[in-house]
């Protein structure tokens, strides 16, 4: 079962991508103000929101391990971080290469790009702190607690556009009220959204197996060590 | 049981709770002004990080006021890490740790306690910094103490909750010393940023402008948030 869901989530997602690559850049015109360049928003934003939702997700399971004590959970905390490390990182380059190309600087320190480089250091320190704890009980435990303190600053990248005047765009997306896109613009974002989460999704799936594998393994060393 | 009687329980209990509490800030405190092992040490490696400061940019008076609050808090960062990394390292030898959560305190209490210690720990350090911080870069601090003695109190409990939970968090790592400021420092970048914000500001002799305030509400909101984990937490963090 999870095999197929891995393989239908990555055949929609790499159908959805071709398309969605075709849309962005064959079909969408060129922004008024920024030339070729914003194109890049329909990466940078989808791979925000889906390492933030990764990030969500990390929490719940944690919080879900420190209830209910069964490894299960602490292998979806596991795998979903660290896809979601990952997207952050792709937010973090792609919005680089933007400022790079806009602001003609690679980084500047605002509250938004602080904020997030921060959110991404506090989860790397999550999948080292991981690899230092060998013992599985221990470590899905102290992981979950390191897991649920780091969300606060989840909260604090999510809101950081609308608490401080940042060098970072405002709200662009309707949801936020923000409307700063034309509807044409606005609907492949989502679709490429889509794309990305299932990306997620079926690597998160793939890496949950892993886990799982790794927990069947520990426990025959277990086995074994007691014979 | 008569409401009456029910609130003198619940009285009852809190001053039992807050005399546990106390009783391991005043064991933590007392270990320390006898053995004054972490002080001393935090002491001279925060004088240290300011001799090196004056090296790493031209300590001016303009640029030092434009960056003063930066420098006192890295100072205060760093020192503090040694204090908070001793917090519970120190309770291994002879299993006391194991000793304290079998005793009847629970891990909350536990937790303040130590919290109380290590605040106690910072701000002896950050008392003895500031004049001297003063009279190395010509900063006239004395202009806003109250404001000053708030905002070193909010950003130093942001310090002390962050670094004595991750500090019981680490307690019992193979790389305790580095796992502890890695995880650390990120967690607590947007008290200190806050604090630094301020401090700045503070440091012109100029009280806080309404502008500021945001950076007020952000710790006093870290603080309460994190207090609230930590003592949520603990217990899952010690015991399991």
């Amino acid at each position: 079962m999870r095999e197929k869901l891995i393989y239908l989530f990555s055949a929609v997602a790499m159908a959805l991508l071709v398309w969605d690559l075709y849309r962005i850049f064959m079909m969408l015109p060129d922004e008024a103000n920024q030339g070729a360049i914003y194109r890049i928003i329909y990466f940078h934003v989808p791979a925000a929101i889906t390492s933030m939702v990764g990030f969500f997700v990390a929490m719940v399971a944690s919080a879900l391990y420190l209830i209910s004590k069964n490894l299960r959970f602490d292998s979806v905390a596991a795998a979903v971080t660290e896809v979601s490390v990952v997207f952050a990182a792709v937010n973090l380059v792609t919005g680089s290469i933007w400022g790079r190309i806009i602001w003609g600087i690679w980084w500047t320190w605002d509250a938004r790009l602080t904020s997030m480089l921060v959110c991404w250091l506090l989860y790397a320190g999550y999948l080292m702190l991981r690899r230092a704890i060998d013992e599985p009980t221990q470590r899905a435990r102290l992981s979950a607690v390191l897991s649920i303190f780091a969300f606060v600053d989840v909260i604090i990248v999510w809101k950081s556009i609308e608490w401080w005047r940042t060098q970072h765009p405002g709200p662009v997306l309707s949801i936020r009220n923000g409307g700063g896109m034309a509807p044409g613009m606005e609907s492949p974002l989502w679709w490429n959204l889509l794309a990305m989460a299932l990306v997620a999704a079926s690597l998160v799936l793939l890496r949950m197996r892993q886990e799982g594998i790794r927990r069947e393994l520990d426990a025959m060393r277990r086995h074994a060590h007691a014979i | 049981m008569t409401p009456a009687g029910s609130t003198a329980t619940t009285v009852r209990r809190d001053v039992i709770y807050l005399r546990q509490v106390l009783a391991i800030a005043g064991k933590d405190l007392r270990s320390e002004v006898r053995s004054k092992e972490t002080v001393n040490a935090s002491l001279s490696f925060a004088v240290v990080i300011l001799l090196l400061f004056s090296f790493a940019f031209d300590p001016s008076a303009e640029t030092v006021r434009e960056i003063s609050g930066g420098l006192l808090w890295l100072v205060f960062a760093f020192a503090g890490a040694l204090v908070l990394n001793r917090s519970f390292a120190r309770e291994l030898t002879n299993d006391c740790l194991d000793s304290l959560i079998a005793s009847p305190t629970s891990g909350g209490q536990l937790f303040l306690g130590k919290c109380i210690a290590n605040f106690v720990l910072l701000i002896t350090v950050e008392i003895v910094c500031v004049p001297v911080f003063g009279i190395f870069y010509n900063v006239a601090w004395t202009k806003q103490v109250g404001w000053l003695a708030i905002v070193f109190a909010l950003g130093t409990w942001a310090l002390t909750v962050i670094g004595t939970m991750f500090s019981a968090l680490t307690v019992n790592l193979r790389l305790r010393e580095l796992m502890l400021p890695i995880l650390v420092y990120p967690m607590m970048i947007p008290a200190i940023m806050g604090a630094i914000q301020l401090t700045t500001v503070l440091m012109t002799g100029a009280p806080p402008t309404p502008a500021d305030m945001i950076w007020v509400r952000l710790l006093v909101g870290f603080d309460i948030i994190f207090t609230i984990l930590g003592l949520g937490l603990v217990e899952t963090v010690l015991i399991g």
